[in-house]
């Protein structure tokens, strides 16, 4: 068994001339990984600092996205970034059936900016969806040239050709055979593409029917994974340039604080210490030691002046802050029918209010990045997920020309959004540059939970009106999202480092709101989407960024618990009353999203057993109740249904989700496995934040810290059983065309409310606050009882 | 600063740092061993877990001058350029998503194995309980102990046979 070498592929050749002389940039640098003898990576040409430019790679350029060796193997170079799906093997298996290669005869290198060309890096579950069809069409194309190349060669004409694992033959007579390695052997095309973006690039090839893709739908192990777990990856962290120092923040105590004095002879005893450094209230310790730098941040005493109003309500009265503050956004509805009208004249009227609280990242590590100064010139060293961003963040925070800036990506903690709203590469490109030696800066885990971007907090209002049958005839949905400034894209106004040094944005970013995202058919409906602002806008705690499917699981907790609530009103199964409302109508979208959710649905009831009954279920005797709750919503064209069969613990409150079903409707699977993971973990990620996760706050600070503050699920709640079946629901599965859909947030999305549901079932308790932790569980079961 | 001289994966070495520090920066940054990653700083994530006298230990919050016994970590795992079972097992269940913590998962995985050959549901459940993941890669990790387990086993049966 071969132990895998663990040094990224893409961070080796951007230390290695190959790459770089191939497009055509520069570089100095010299990267160990460890510090033993043999780890030494490289050393690279050193030029003087007036030649290290890092040009982009011009996306219209076939050299930039595929390379073919002499060996026959071939490197693809993509503009996008792994959170942890899995995304590069997909490209890969994608870009070897257009090229007509072996899958394992390629490699996929991703995401670092004088590297692969520009394609936004991650988010937005897009991969699949948006961005691999350019990659598909870069490998189409090659296979063309190559073909004709093989034509000249081979002195047939090309329809005479046939071409299988990147060789060549001419059909009828397989001794005459050239290889894609022999025709090109690591010279350029030379072949210009054509298009207005990364996205939009494309050859004079098309693209394969999904009836010839040959490693698509397949499942090939991860190639990212063997490193991970033999321990020889090298992530961002694990950075190390001679000459480096390490870096911690100090924050302020308190939200908006302004620093009123350093007290740098606090820290001058402690051995390594190497210089405090500070702009505005922007304050970090610099040692040459790792655990030197936590214990000066630690050590260093600062004073800080407290702002003179309140920068936030205390946690406990957010609801009420958010249910009376005027909106920041304009008071939009989306109206159809005649809402008033309806409900005036509707049998039953229900009207709730339900409530997602501020949700954190809270990544298993904190933020992190290694900046290199040398030569004029910025290397950074980061897990950011939106790594060009950054590239063009620093730069311009910095001051610096965007061709003297370069951001490498390596793998990271987690990202679902965080590390697009990356803080540390920012900071440590400025420290290096302030002190002129390489930095290594990571935030500590206080840092990353109180400070780290925000799921915003919702307030949600729903009121329905039944008719006499029981049918859904009036729906106003209205939500208020806590997320006026929302950050997420690496802007340099904006990241912490800049707010902390005084800038303010003039417009700050409006935030957003969301509705539900169903095909029920609901006469007369209206819905709003407003965003509040908190009175402290810059230099807090309490910031919004994207968090994974940034505002679906809280409108979809709503929606989808209040669906339930009606069918519970008008003594239905919670299944039939979607289904009659989804099948109420004939339209269809362009992507069959009404057919693939009646098919979702259909799919998920019958994969778990569904039993048709209103819900809740008569109450049981026993100390562990049970229930089961359905729910579903799609994220752009990704259709996703759940079932969630909990045990709901009568003296301690505690839930467990025993069994998750969901079927999900992706488009065309590229990875089923891989996809499967994802949905597992999505779903748990929803589970989650159902049961555990709140940022706690009171009116001067964020008050949870760490993972006893801020808890998240662990294995004593993993369910016994996980089904995820992938659907094709569309009306015709089998067509050439078929295109991908998103897998990456969809699956976490109805979570929530499948869990609202599910308990509901169990105990007849609605819930309509998130988390449900054992207490607010057995507050309410006692509240019923008495 | 005091000279302090570890054993690590079969090797020795000596380093020149504060008693106090906590393991993990000494193997990280001193020795190159950097399977061990720092998550929380504070003991309660897991990431930074190594193996040492068979108990798997949080190495952000030990002391290195503690340190009297040999360390395990995630890179001494596998033996003979062959992975561990449970490393194998990792892979055949494809577990990770990043994959950050998955060293804590594996080496807490590791240590209760070597005591709880054959764990049930229950034990897995307790013993992995404080190692967190924030992928949410739990119910596969679970799976794939089992999955270690089993072939641990039969690797035993076979030996028994053979002797």
């Amino acid at each position: 068994m071969k132990i895998f070498s663990g040094v990224p592929k893409h961070v080796e050749e951007i230390l290695t001339t190959n790459r770089r002389s191939f497009l055509k940039s520069a570089g100095v640098l010299v990267v160990t990984f460890g510090v033993e003898s043999g780890t030494l990576l490289t050393e690279v040409n050193a030029q003087t600092s007036n030649a290290v430019t890092y040009p982009d790679p011009d996306f219209r350029q076939l050299d930039s996205w595929i390379v073919i060796h002499e060996n026959n193997t071939a490197t693809f170079y993509v503009g996008k970034t792994d959170c942890g799906q899995g995304t590069g093997t997909g490209f890969r298996q994608l870009m070897s059936d257009e090229l007509d290669i072996a899958y394992e005869q390629t490699t996929c290198i991703m995401g670092s900016t004088d590297n692969t060309v520009d394609q936004g890096g991650s988010g937005g579950s897009t991969a699949m969806e948006r961005d691999s069809w350019s990659m598909r069409r870069a490998a189409a194309e090659a296979r063309r040239v190559l073909l004709e190349m093989g034509s000249v060669r081979l002195g047939v004409p090309v329809d005479q050709l046939a071409v299988s694992n990147a060789v060549i033959t001419v059909k009828g007579d397989a001794s005459k055979r050239i290889t894609y390695g022999e025709l090109i052997a690591g010279k350029k095309f030379n072949v210009a593409l054509t298009g207005a973006n990364a996205n939009a690039v494309t050859g004079v090839a098309k693209t394969k029917p999904v009836q010839e893709l040959k490693y698509t739908g397949q499942s090939p192990p991860r190639y990212d994974i063997p490193a991970k777990v033999d321990g020889s990856l090298k992530w961002a962290v694990d950075v190390k340039l001679p000459g480096m120092v390490h870096a911690r923040n100090v924050k302020p105590p308190f939200a908006g604080a302004k620093l009123t004095g350093i007290d740098e002879s606090s820290v001058r005893n402690i051995p390594g210490f190497v210089k405090v450094v500070s702009k505005g209230n922007y304050v970090a310790v610099v040692c040459e030691r790792e655990e030197q730098a936590i214990n000066a941040a630690k050590q260093l005493k600062t004073t800080w002046e407290k702002p003179a109003t309140a920068p936030f309500p205390p946690s406990e009265d957010l609801f009420k802050y958010m249910r009376t503050a005027t909106p920041t956004s304009a008071s939009r509805p989306i109206v159809t029918g005649n809402p008033d009208t309806a409900f005036s004249g509707a049998a039953k009227v229900i009207e709730v209010e339900y409530e997602v609280p501020f949700q954190g990242h809270t990544a298993i590590s904190g933020a992190h990045a290694t900046a290199d100064p040398s030569n004029g010139q910025m290397t950074i060293y980061s897990n950011d997920m939106k790594s060009y961003g950054m590239r063009n963040g620093v730069a311009t925070f910095l001051g610096m020309p965007r061709e003297k800036v370069r951001v490498v990506w390596m793998e990271g903690p987690q990202g679902y959004g965080r590390t697009a709203a990356d803080d540390a590469g920012c900071e440590a490109a400025w420290i290096a540059r302030e002190i002129g030696r390489p930095v290594r800066m990571q935030w500590m885990r206080n840092e990353e939970t109180a400070w780290d971007t925000k799921g915003p907090a919702f307030l949600v209002k729903v009121r329905g009106g039944l008719d006499s049958e029981g049918r859904l005839v009036a729906y106003d949905y209205s939500a208020r999202a806590c997320d006026y400034n929302h950050v997420g894209y690496n802007e340099p106004d904006t990241v912490l480092i800049a707010q902390f040094m005084g800038s303010r944005r003039a417009n700050p970013a409006a935030g957003g709101s969301a509705t539900p995202s169903e095909m029920y058919v609901i006469p007369n409906r209206r819905m709003l989407g407003e965003v509040v602002s908190l009175p402290l806008v810059w230099e807090t705690p309490l910031r919004t960024g994207n968090l994974r499917d940034p505002n679906g699981p809280q409108s979809t907790f709503a929606a989808e618990s209040f669906i339930d609530e009606l069918a519970a009103a008008a003594k239905t199964d919670p299944l039939e009353f979607r289904m009659k409302m989804l099948q109420a109508a004939t339209n269809d979208d362009n992507g069959f999203k009404r057919a693939r959710s009646i098919a979702a649905l259909k799919a998920v009831a019958e994969a778990y057993g569904w039993d048709a009954r209103p819900s809740p279920k008569p109450p049981g005797n026993g100390n562990i109740l049970t229930g089961r709750g359905i729910a579903y919503s799609f994220r752009g064209q990704s259709v996703v249904a759940q079932i969630a069969e909990v045990e709901v613990n009568r003296q301690t409150g505690h839930v467990w989700a025993k069994r998750l079903v969901c079927a999900y409707d992706c488009g065309l699977v590229v990875n089923p496995q891989n996809l499967r993971r994802t949905a597992e973990c999505a779903m748990l990620h929803g589970l989650s934040r159902a049961l555990y996760e709140e940022v706690q706050f009171d009116s001067e600070k964020v008050t949870s810290v760490d993972w006893m503050s801020h808890p998240t699920l662990r294995h004593a709640d993993a369910p016994e059983r996980i089904d995820v079946l992938l659907v094709n629901g569309d009306p015709n599965p089998n067509r050439p065309d078929l295109p991908p859909y998103g897998g990456g947030e969809a699956a976490l999305k109805p979570m929530l409310a499948a869990i609202a549901n599910a308990i509901y079932d169990a105990t007849g308790i609605r819930i309509r606050r998130v988390p449900f932790r054992d207490a607010r569980v057995l507050a309410a079961l006692r509240t019923a009882k008495a | 600063m005091s000279k302090i001289t570890l054993k690590v994966n079969g090797s020795t070495h000596t380093v020149d740092v504060e008693p106090a520090t906590p393991l993990l920066y000494i193997l990280r940054n001193d020795i190159g061993l950097q399977g061990p990653r720092f998550g929380c700083g504070l003991g309660q994530c897991g990431a930074c877990t190594v193996i040492i006298n068979g108990t798997a230990i949080r190495s952000c919050v030990t002391p290195v001058s503690s340190v009297k016994s040999e360390i395990t970590t995630l890179e001494g795992l596998s033996k003979q350029g062959r992975l561990h079972p449970l490393q194998q097992a990792w892979i055949d269940e494809q577990v990770p998503q990043c994959g950050f913590c998955q060293n804590g998962q594996i080496m807490t995985a590791k240590a209760m194995l070597d005591k709880i050959p054959n764990p049930t549901d229950a034990q897995i459940r307790e013993t992995m309980n404080a190692t967190l993941c924030r992928c949410m890669t739990y119910y596969r990790v679970q799976a794939a102990i089992k999955r270690a387990a089993k072939i641990i086993a039969e690797g035993r049966s076979k030996k028994g046979v053979a002797a």
